[in-house]
């Protein structure tokens, strides 16, 4: 819900941007749509050994093979419990030549708003729980606050690379202990 | 450049490269073949071709430099130039500095002042050969004079005589005959002209885009034959040009017109263009007696009608844009993962008729498989050619005297694959011309012939490429290998290594048993990059040398890089995919005796420690192992290795899907597939999973129990 815009934002790029938004251990997050190309079933998913438990494996998506994060994990909590309302939705992120496909678990998915730019407000230095730098700002929705993503910076694909080679040692290592 | 222009000039590019090294070759060839008239005709052609493509783009500088070239190449071709070693090693150096051009050209850029100091140095002694040729040129008349008849006479006549029969084709490439005459009007004044119609067909048969025009002209200019001969240098290739300088002998006229036998009335052509008078044309009618033959071509160049003779083999061959086949044989794969689905929903349903018809499709789909992946297969001669060239150079560089022969180089392989062992195989040739083929005196002191043999093969051996780098020369010496992978600490003292094992170390990193370090080899970085490259490509290397006879590098390549052939071993709930070719059998693991706690992780293979992976613990996988558990014995270079598995599924074939970025950084997975199922399942990369495995146990070897050691 929000009034009319003002003619204060008018002159901001005040196009209201679309977000979907989604519950993660109780908690709302959006991503922009834009990046959003489509959300699945939580279904076959095939474990990738040696791997943090951030990247929960890879999926067959009409024939390419696309990783899935575990966006729980990724933000230190424990990994996501699996239950009939948990799907994927698939990010598309990164341009031609650098493009890149990811799934990510979410609890539920909820609904797809428009949050104009005068309803968002920059992330808190610190309290979200989550690393600052995730979180590209806080959408205002029925007095609640949203925790808008970026997702560039959530799945960015140097960092899970380096996450899954560092992962793989500590772990041996306790198994082998 | 603009950007209309992009796309052609791109195609300009490719082609050049394409033709210069067809025209190394031929120069290549012509150094065991001289005065093959069909080679010469190859690298003029190749000359040629450069030379007018790059005129269409005003590349001037590359028109200039292959000018002359080809002005040499023209001379070679008619005789008047022997194309001696020297005259060869220029035009391959002519070759490469307009390889430099074409190479400056795709990258966008000018020629720095260097290369173009380069190119006007071969210019100019390209040049000097065609001013000896000219200089015999003004000799042969004297020389021929004796041999004067009424034929070789001049024929009265001040004008340029030129005839032009255009080919049919010379609308369609973009000429205008009216233009080239019009260019020709520059250069001079068209003192008579006769269009020759003889050749349009009837109004039905007419195709309007063909041209059936011919035009016979006398021409009043003072230019050289070569700046008139230029006029038609663009429809050359299509046109029968005879371009008859004034004063030019009666007999070129008899040929001219005996070539254009079927155009009727060109003698009366002849009189009414004022070309020839009356007498000539009744001397022309009447040969003398001397021998057509004594008659060369005086002063006069007559372009020879071109034929196209290699069109036939030309056009069956399409180029295809290799993104257009990658996304074939990608839908191909996905066709057989489909299939795959299909059949296994056949075999559920039980349905006799269902599962024939899925038979039947996966037969034809295999079928499609295997011819779009051949579509993909590249003779691996070309490479192989390439180093022709190489040999030659290096030979020459290092003083020795080695021949090159090359075999099996119509085996066909994967594009990828052979634009990718091109360096390995570099490397490796040069290594053995270096270090292997030794020096003439010694040769002939060990009895063997002075001319080193190197050998380049290929063929294919069970579903794989096998290429053979082979020299007669030194040989391995062992002991030295030995001492030297001592000396570095690769080995220790007492360890006892097969003649295998002690040439492979020739592979380990940091090694080099070259006493002296040359300009070619034998920094010690080599052959550790070769061996990693070639691993890359899911190949292996090894060497068999005997000493003072020979080496034989050994490079062993899967045909492609896209399908392999797979076998499925389970793992708690996860299929596994190992390549096919690296498994060599499947045994049970014995069954753990009660005296002991703990199993080792080594078995007795008929005799042989068999060390193994538990992928269970490797992977972490929590479930409970089934009772009997399986180990699959596989082989990669050499070594031996168990996988402990649950499960046995059997062969399968893959179609590799890379597992994307954020797994770049993986070790022991090499990539996925997709199962008929759907789901999805890793391939391992079993050199890189027994390494991991190797370095987690290194500490505890001694460290007891205590295997948790800090990474630093």
């Amino acid at each position: 819900m929000h009034s009319p815009a003002p003619t204060a934002t008018a002159a901001q790029p005040a196009e209201p941007r679309q977000y979907l938004t989604f519950t993660l251990g109780g908690e709302m997050f959006a991503v922009e749509t834009l990046s959003v190309k489509e959300i699945i079933e939580f279904g076959q998913i095939t474990t990738v050994p040696m791997m943090p438990p951030s990247i929960r494996g890879v999926i067959n998506l009409r024939g390419a093979v696309v990783p899935v994060i575990d966006l729980k994990a990724r933000f230190g909590a424990p990994a996501t419990e699996v239950t009939r309302r948990t799907c994927i939705v698939i990010i598309e992120l990164g341009a031609d030549d650098d493009h890149q496909v990811i799934g990510i678990v979410v609890d539920t998915v909820s609904e797809v708003l428009e949050i104009p730019q005068a309803e968002i407000e920059p992330p808190p230095a610190f309290g979200a729980r989550i690393r600052a730098d995730f979180i590209s700002g806080m959408g205002k929705i029925a007095g609640r606050f949203v925790i808008l993503l970026d997702m560039g910076r959530v799945l960015s694909v140097d960092e899970l690379a380096t996450l899954s080679a560092f992962a793989e040692r500590p772990e041996a290592a306790l198994a082998a202990g | 450049m603009s950007a209309e222009h992009e796309d052609p000039l791109q195609t300009f590019i490719a082609e050049s490269r394409e033709l210069l090294l067809q025209m190394e070759e031929a120069l290549l060839d012509m150094e065991s073949r001289p005065n093959d008239p069909e080679t010469i005709n190859a690298i003029f052609r190749a000359a040629h071709t450069i030379k007018g493509s790059a005129g269409l783009f005003g590349l001037d500088h590359i028109v200039a430099f292959t000018h002359v070239a080809e002005s040499v190449l023209d001379r070679v071709r008619n005789n008047e130039i022997a194309l001696d070693p020297g005259l060869g090693a220029l035009l391959l150096k002519a070759g490469d500095h307009l390889g430099q051009l074409i190479e400056l050209l795709a990258a966008q850029a000018s020629p720095g002042a260097a290369i173009q100091a380069d190119g006007q140095a071969l210019q100019a002694r390209l040049e000097s050969y065609l001013d000896a040729a000219l200089a015999a040129d003004a000799k042969q008349p004297s020389a021929d004079k004796p041999a004067t008849t009424a034929d070789l006479a001049a024929v009265n006549n001040p004008h340029w005589h030129i005839s032009l029969r255009f080919g049919p084709d010379v609308l369609r490439h973009g000429m205008d005959p009216v233009s080239i005459l019009r260019y020709l009007a520059t250069l001079g004044e068209i003192a008579a002209l006769h269009c020759v119609t003889d050749a349009i067909p009837s109004l039905a048969e007419i195709d309007p885009e063909a041209c059936y025009l011919g035009v016979e002209l006398a021409f009043a200019s003072d230019r050289t034959p070569d700046e008139i001969n230029g006029a038609f240098e663009f429809i050359r290739d299509d046109c029968l040009i005879h371009v008859l300088p004034p004063g030019a002998p009666l007999d070129t006229y008899r040929r001219m017109i005996d070539t254009l036998d079927k155009d009727a009335g060109m003698q009366a052509i002849l009189l009414a263009l004022g070309s020839l008078g009356p007498e000539e044309i009744a001397a022309l009618n009447h040969p003398g007696d001397a021998p057509a033959g004594a008659a060369s071509m005086l002063g006069g160049e007559v372009a020879e009608p071109s034929v196209k003779e290699n069109k036939s083999s030309e056009s069956s061959l399409i180029r295809v844009d290799a993104g257009k086949l990658d996304q074939l044989i990608n839908l191909v794969g996905e066709l057989i993962i489909a299939g795959a689905g299909a059949s296994m929903v056949a075999r559920n349903s039980k349905l006799p008729a269902l599962i024939e018809a899925t038979t039947l499709v996966s037969r034809l789909v295999e079928d499609v498989r295997d011819s779009a992946l051949t579509l993909r297969m590249v003779q691996i001669g070309a490479t192989f050619n390439r180093f022709r060239r190489v040999v030659r150079d290096v030979a020459k560089e290092i003083g020795k005297d080695i021949a090159l022969d090359i075999r099996g180089g119509d085996t066909e392989l994967d594009k990828t694959v052979v634009e990718k062992i091109g360096d390995p195989l570099t490397h490796i040739v040069r290594n053995s011309m270096d270090h292997g083929i030794e020096p003439a005196e010694v040769r002939l002191a060990r009895g063997k012939p002075a001319t080193g043999q190197l050998r380049l093969n290929a063929f294919h051996e069970s579903g794989s490429i096998v290429i053979e780098v082979s020299d007669d020369g030194g040989g391995l010496n062992k002991a030295r290998i030995l001492k030297k992978a001592i000396e570095r600490g690769l080995i220790g003292e007492s360890q006892a290594l097969s003649d295998k094992e002690i040439f492979n170390l020739v592979f380990e990193p940091g090694f080099s048993t070259a006493e002296q370090v040359s300009k070619l080899s034998g920094r010690g970085v080599g052959m550790d990059v070769v061996k990693r490259n070639i691993m890359a490509l899911r190949g292996t290397v090894d060497i068999e040398s005997v000493e003072g006879v020979g080496t034989t590098v050994r490079i062993r390549l899967p045909l492609t890089l896209a399908i392999i052939d797979g076998f499925m071993v389970g793992v708690g709930n996860a299929a596994y995919v190992l390549p096919l070719d690296m498994v060599v059998e499947c045994i049970e693991l014995p069954a753990l005796p009660a005296s002991e706690q703990t199993a080792p992780d080594y078995l007795n293979l008929r005799g042989s420690v068999l060390p193994f992976v538990r992928l269970r613990e490797q992977f972490e996988v929590s479930a409970p192992p089934p009772t009997r558990e399986n180990v699959v014995v596989v082989q990669y270079a050499g070594q031996r290795a168990g996988l402990v598995v649950d499960r046995l599924m059997g062969e399968f074939q893959t179609v590799i899907k890379p597992l994307g970025k954020v797994f770049s950084q993986i070790r022991g997975i090499g990539g996925s597939t997709i199962l008929g199922s759907g789901e999805v399942a890793l391939i391992l990369d079993i050199p890189g999973l027994v390494r991991q495995v190797t370095q987690q146990s290194q500490p505890a070897a001694t460290g007891g129990t205590e295997t948790c050691t800090s990474n630093t």
